[in-house]
């Protein structure tokens, strides 16, 4: 591919989508920003914990359960 | 303490300060990515906030805003890949100076299309490169790669899109 055809895509790809120059934000975000921080964070379940306490155990106890849990996977 | 130093130790007024000087940056750089005013918004408000958790990571001497517009750069990406893992143009781009013939809304399409089918690190390369005209070195500062990798990128996504319009009898 040469120069010319390459130039010649990117006009073609700015005539179908113009490019953006100067785009303007229309509003302030800092109080979305402040509605995010004081946002609860997600808590994970204790069950959640112990589920993956158990998975390790096993992977740690029985490698030989690893190949079945890929294929499952 | 300079306002970067403070912003290091996670002190909340100067990232206030940092944020409403460059929210407007990123914006723009995530808009022209995204093409969606809505996601570029959200999408500047989650970069910051990123920014924000990781202001311990933030060395005082290095340029804050090139290290902003390679997060807005990810979360950009992140957005792109998500979903549906494409996120098509939005249909109501402005369209050029002179009404579309019928021949001409077909093709315009058809180039969306082919820009929509693109992988999102493909994509994200032929929008700032081809159609907003970043320099090389530019998206590759953002995308966190050398410009030879962002110029074989651009030559891979080149190499589809013209295969592309070609099957579908658009002259690239």
């Amino acid at each position: 591919m040469n120069d010319r055809e390459f130039k010649e895509l990117g006009e073609k790809l700015r005539g179908a989508i113009p490019p953006l120059r100067q785009p303007e934000l229309s509003r302030d975000l800092w109080p979305a920003m402040l509605q995010k921080m004081n946002e609860p964070r997600v808590r994970v379940p204790w069950f959640d914990w112990a589920l993956a306490a158990i998975a390790t155990a096993v992977l740690i106890f029985f490698p030989g359960a690893i190949p079945a849990l890929l294929y499952h996977l | 303490m300079d306002l970067l130093q403070r912003f290091a130790t996670g002190d909340l007024d100067a990232f206030e300060s940092l944020f409403r000087q460059y929210q407007g940056a990123v914006y723009r750089w995530i808009v022209r990515i995204v093409r969606d005013p809505a996601a570029a918004e959200d999408l500047t408000v989650e970069t910051l906030w990123r920014a924000y958790r990781a202001h311990a990571r933030f060395r005082p001497d290095a340029s804050f805003e090139a290290w902003l517009r390679r997060i807005a750069t990810n979360a950009a990406l992140d957005h792109l890949r998500s979903a549906r893992r494409y996120v098509p143009l939005p249909a109501d781009l402005p369209a050029g100076p002179q009404p579309d013939t019928a021949e001409q809304a077909e093709s315009r399409k058809a180039i969306r299309s082919a820009l929509d089918s693109l992988a999102p690190r493909l994509r994200i390369v032929v929008q700032l490169g081809l159609i907003e005209e970043e320099s090389y070195r530019e998206i590759a500062e953002s995308l966190g790669i050398s410009e030879s990798a962002v110029k074989l990128r651009m030559f891979r996504a080149v190499r589809i899109l013209r295969k592309k319009l070609q099957q579908w009898d658009v002259k690239p």
